[in-house]
């Protein structure tokens, strides 16, 4: 366990993608222009930035406590449920994974329209009807990621568990308690797939200043309206929210390792 | 890995309670914040107004909005998009208020009972813009002929035409134009090695005809916000036809109609009217833009309709007005002060 072999490609690759990031930074004149006057823009904490930002955190912060209330048991009851079609299920959930954003905006769209079915919601151009649209997004994600996570340490903790005299919910709970590392990485991913996406907040939330707009939103919007310096300033913030997620979700594996 | 019991123990505890914690702590900020949501998106009636893009690309509406919202206590929420997907929001119920400049559309959504009280707000002009070396040397020709010089250019593989391709305003009054000059726009579609289209808003269109140094439409106001700015954001392109009567642009605000639509916000899209209409509002309008660019990038209409003494009301007139009437009387639905 000491002695570790070193392994030079992965190094290498990830030295290659952030040697990648660096240069098109400095040669792209726009974006490196862009960069100053990102900075200035997030050092003075211009108002409108940080709204956007908060906002942004808030919409996917529901989307992702929204989301874990149905996914995560369902994963566990996946991981841990051994009945017929078990694995069509999970093919479901694996395929879904994928779902693209402006197709599941669209279908959204269509059903909280006011004249939709499901208009009488009031969610068409709400923030709570993007962090719901979010909250199905992320669903299959969550639950594909739970329920590897439980079969990755079932079989010996829960009969473990059994044989120490535990019932079937508590045999669960130690294996829900096990493949925390697992299950965290679930929801963090889900949550950075969540404020990362376009389709839906575009398309539920309709980018209304002061209500719905969001990161995504407003960095696409401000790049056709020809402000680069506050897209990238917004680009940089957004990017900034995602790899400290991951950073924290690498922390908190360690910690839980 | 399992080299000690005691550590065994200890450590599922910590990870649920991480767990817990990561939980706790978003759901406790969703709540929070929802309330404040909650609060601000409710201690306001919302006022839903789908515009078209080169109102809001140009920054007008944002100062429209401040200043509406400091006066009143509406929340005015702006929707960005074509005036062809503005007008299904009315329909669909999902917007109150409709600010649009295609006129044919306007009659149509009229005439459908879906709006009502239409009136006219501001105009400025269409323009045709292109490279500055001019391959199908349209400068200084009418409408009409420079379109056919395109064409022909266009079929010569030397000049690119960028249409829209989103049933804005913008695009239909495209369509009009080729038909005008003897084309058929659905047909010219199909010639897609010079003929393109970007189905995206005016500012993005304008970006990406300035990248391949293309022809395309544009109103005024985008074109001179995005030229015009301290980084000029379209370096390669130049109005070549401006100024033409044909090329005229007129904006209305159209309100959706309460006895198709009971949701609509009837009352608060009369007001917003109001204000657009208002000394106030026109001056914002004519103001707009004069620090920045040097020259107004939307003109107000209102004076000028109620004097009727230039040649300019008489082409909003022609090309504006539905049996000789901004709103002729079976579109309308109360507050006859608009009208008088």
């Amino acid at each position: 366990m000491m002695l570790r072999k070193f392994k030079p490609i992965p190094l290498i690759i990830s030295f290659l993608m952030i040697a990648a990031i660096i240069i098109v930074i400095v040669s792209v004149e726009e974006f490196y222009e862009g960069i100053k006057g990102a900075i200035v823009l997030i050092v003075s904490a211009d108002p409108e930035i940080m709204e956007v930002t908060l906002r942004s955190i808030y919409i996917s912060g529901t989307a992702t406590a929204l989301a874990i209330i149905w996914s995560v048991p369902t994963g566990l009851v996946i991981g841990l449920g051994d009945f017929a079609g078990k694995d069509f299920v999970r093919g479901i959930f694996n395929a879904l994974i994928g779902i693209p954003t402006v197709a599941l905006g669209l279908i959204l769209y269509l059903l909280l329209s006011s004249s939709g079915p499901l208009g009488f919601l009031d969610l068409f151009i709400n923030p709570l009807g993007v962090a719901v649209g979010q909250a199905i997004l992320i669903t299959p994600m969550m639950i594909s990621f739970t329920t590897s996570a439980v079969e990755a340490v079932e079989p010996d903790i829960k009969d473990l568990a059994k044989t120490l005299g535990a019932s079937e919910v508590e045999a669960a709970f130690a294996v829900l308690k096990e493949s925390t590392p697992g299950v965290s990485l679930a929801v963090m991913g889900s949550f950075n797939r969540a404020i990362a996406e376009l389709g839906i907040a575009f398309m539920i939330g309709q980018n209304i200043r002061g209500s719905t707009r969001v990161l995504t939103t407003a960095i696409a919007m401000e790049t056709g309206r020809g402000e680069i310096a506050l897209s990238i300033a917004l680009a940089l913030i957004l990017l900034v929210v995602v790899l400290s997620i991951g950073v924290l979700t690498n922390l908190l594996q360690r910690r839980l390792r | 890995m399992h080299n000690d019991a005691g550590a065994e123990n200890m450590k599922p505890k910590l990870g649920t309670w991480g767990l817990v914690i990561i939980i706790a702590a978003i759901a406790s900020t969703a709540s929070v914040a929802g309330t404040f949501y909650y609060l601000q998106a409710f201690s306001r009636q919302k006022l839903v107004v789908a515009t078209t893009t080169s109102l809001y690309d140009t920054g007008l509406l944002d100062e429209i909005e401040e200043h509406f919202e400091q006066k009143y206590s509406i929340d005015l929420c702006l929707i960005s998009v074509g005036t062809g997907i503005a007008i299904q929001f009315a329909q669909r119920g999902d917007a109150d208020m409709l600010l649009v400049h295609s006129p044919s559309q306007e009659l149509k959504f009229l005439q459908d009972n879906y709006g009502v009280n239409r009136k006219i707000i501001a105009y400025n002009f269409f323009q045709i813009v292109g490279p500055y070396d001019d391959p199908a040397q349209i400068e200084g020709f009418s409408i009409a002929e420079s379109l056919s010089k395109i064409v022909s250019t266009g079929r010569n593989s030397r000049a690119i035409w960028f249409s829209r391709g989103d049933n804005s305003g913008t695009h239909t009054k495209e369509k009009a134009l080729w038909s005008a000059a003897g084309f058929n726009w659905t047909l010219l579609r199909d010639e897609t090695n010079w003929f393109r289209e970007t189905g995206s808003g005016m500012g993005k269109a304008l970006i990406v005809a300035n990248e391949l140094e293309a022809y395309t439409l544009t109103d005024i106001g985008t074109f001179l916000a995005y030229s015009q700015d301290t980084s000029n954001l379209v370096p390669n392109l130049k109005a070549l036809v401006s100024q033409e009567a044909e090329l005229i642009n007129v904006y209305s605000a159209i309100a959706a109609n309460k006895t198709t639509n009971s949701n609509a916000n009837f009352e608060a899209a009369t007001t917003f009217t109001k204000f657009l209409l208002s000394k106030e509002g026109q001056q914002i309008i004519e103001n707009y833009g004069i620090s920045t660019y040097g020259q107004p990038l939307f003109y107000p209409a209102v004076e000028l309709l109620k004097s009727n003494t230039e040649p300019i009301a008489q082409m909003i007139k022609e090309y504006g007005y539905f049996d000789g009437s901004e709103c002729p009387p079976q579109y309308r639905y109360g507050h006859p002060e608009l009208y008088s």
